[in-house]
């Protein structure tokens, strides 16, 4: 794998990820998710509100590096925070 | 009583999974190592964070082949869908003229695309191309290496003639999925053909129209080979788009730290747009009584 480059952060980055996938495949196992209707403009079930949350924040991440000077951390705590919120009432 | 679902069948998928983990998945993560290093070879690479990203965001002349990429894909679309609904409308609907049309309908979809562009370059040629040397003949100093909105009409020009045939296809298809009784019910309450068209056809249409647009936007998108061949990006940069952009970037100068963090920018415009396309079209359809079957 010494070809694919590795770093420390992408590293952690990808593990995340499964795991998040793997956890809400468990969730979704153990209770199903029914289609419900938050704060969003459209129902979701709790699978559509993780793909929202995470490509938020993925935009999110960029705007904040792109175009502000404050620290990718604060993205990165805004977008924990953005997803919990979205997760429970979105 | 609990029904059991047998869920068995989903190891089916597995073989495809290892396909795409190794045609997608993996090389999708190393792009995302290389957009945050600076990697010269094997052993000497430099963590950048994401000093690459910032790099690409605040560059004036990607910002303006995203602006062009925009403006260019809801030209397209807005131009292939309507057409390619009117053609689908007006192609014959049995007989053997129903087989010519359609053949002739699916011509320009079989030729590959930079043979499409070559087409196109000889075609626009004012001095020896049919549309390049008549529109000069009528009196119209037509140039695509010169004049940016020539080049933009001729590539839009391009585009609606190479794949106005797939949306017309998929609404022919569309239109002959739809049982007679709809339009018998029609005729005794003497609807008018607007009516018919908007209470039974378009509603009809909705799944194919999904389609058509989700991979004509895409497709739009990507565009790549047939402007190369056609305009080379100009003139100036009046026609680069972001494919040609992330070309000349990766295989031109090898600037692969950049290149990748600019893929993964665009990746993720094309999933947002791609999402936003289909949640609202499928919502459309959950809106109505029928559930747009």
């Amino acid at each position: 794998m010494e070809w694919m480059v590795w770093t420390t952060p992408t590293l952690v980055f990808f593990p995340v990820i499964a795991a998040i996938l793997a956890g809400m495949t468990v969730w979704e196992i153990a209770s199903p998710s029914i289609e419900r209707r938050g704060f969003l403009p459209i129902a979701t079930t709790r699978g559509d509100r993780l793909f929202i949350g995470l490509l938020s924040a993925a935009y999110l991440h960029l705007m904040v590096v792109g175009f502000t000077p404050l620290s990718i951390w604060m993205a990165l705590a805004a977008s924990i925070l953005w997803m919990l919120v979205l997760m429970r009432w979105g | 009583m609990t029904k059991v679902r047998n869920n068995h069948a989903w190891w089916l998928i597995l073989p495809m999974l290892l396909l795409v983990a190794f045609s997608a998945i993996i090389p999708l993560m190393t792009v995302v190592n290389y957009s945050v290093q600076d990697v010269f070879d094997a052993n000497t690479r430099f963590f950048t964070g994401t000093e690459w990203f910032r790099e690409m965001l605040n560059d004036p002349a990607l910002q303006a082949a995203v602006l062009r990429q925009f403006a260019f894909s809801l030209t397209v679309l807005a131009i292939e869908v309507p057409l390619g609904i009117g053609i689908a409308l007006l192609m014959p609907k049995k007989g053997w003229q129903a087989s010519a049309v359609l053949i002739l309908v699916t011509m320009p979809l079989l030729i590959p695309w930079n043979v499409v562009g070559s087409i196109w370059q000889i075609f626009t040629r004012g001095d020896i191309g049919l549309m390049g040397w008549s529109l000069r003949e009528l009196g119209y100093g037509y140039n695509i290496t010169a004049s940016p909105v020539d080049a933009w009409a001729t590539i839009i020009l391009m585009d609606v003639w190479h794949w106005t045939p797939l949306i017309a296809l998929l609404c022919y298809s569309g239109l002959r999925s739809i049982p007679d009784a709809y339009y018998q019910a029609a005729r005794i309450d003497r609807a008018s053909q607007w009516s018919v068209f908007r209470y039974i056809q378009l509603p009809k249409l909705t799944n194919v129209l999904v389609i058509g647009v989700l991979l004509r936007f895409m497709h739009s998108f990507m565009i790549y080979a047939e402007p190369f061949v056609l305009t080379g990006g100009g003139p100036g940069s009046s026609t680069t788009f972001l494919s040609q952009s992330l070309t000349t970037m990766a295989i031109g100068q090898q600037d692969l730290g950049p290149s990748a963090a600019f893929s993964l920018i665009y990746f993720l415009i094309i999933l947002l747009v791609s999402w936003v396309f289909y949640t609202a079209i499928m919502n459309m359809q959950k809106d109505k009584p029928d559930g747009g079957v």
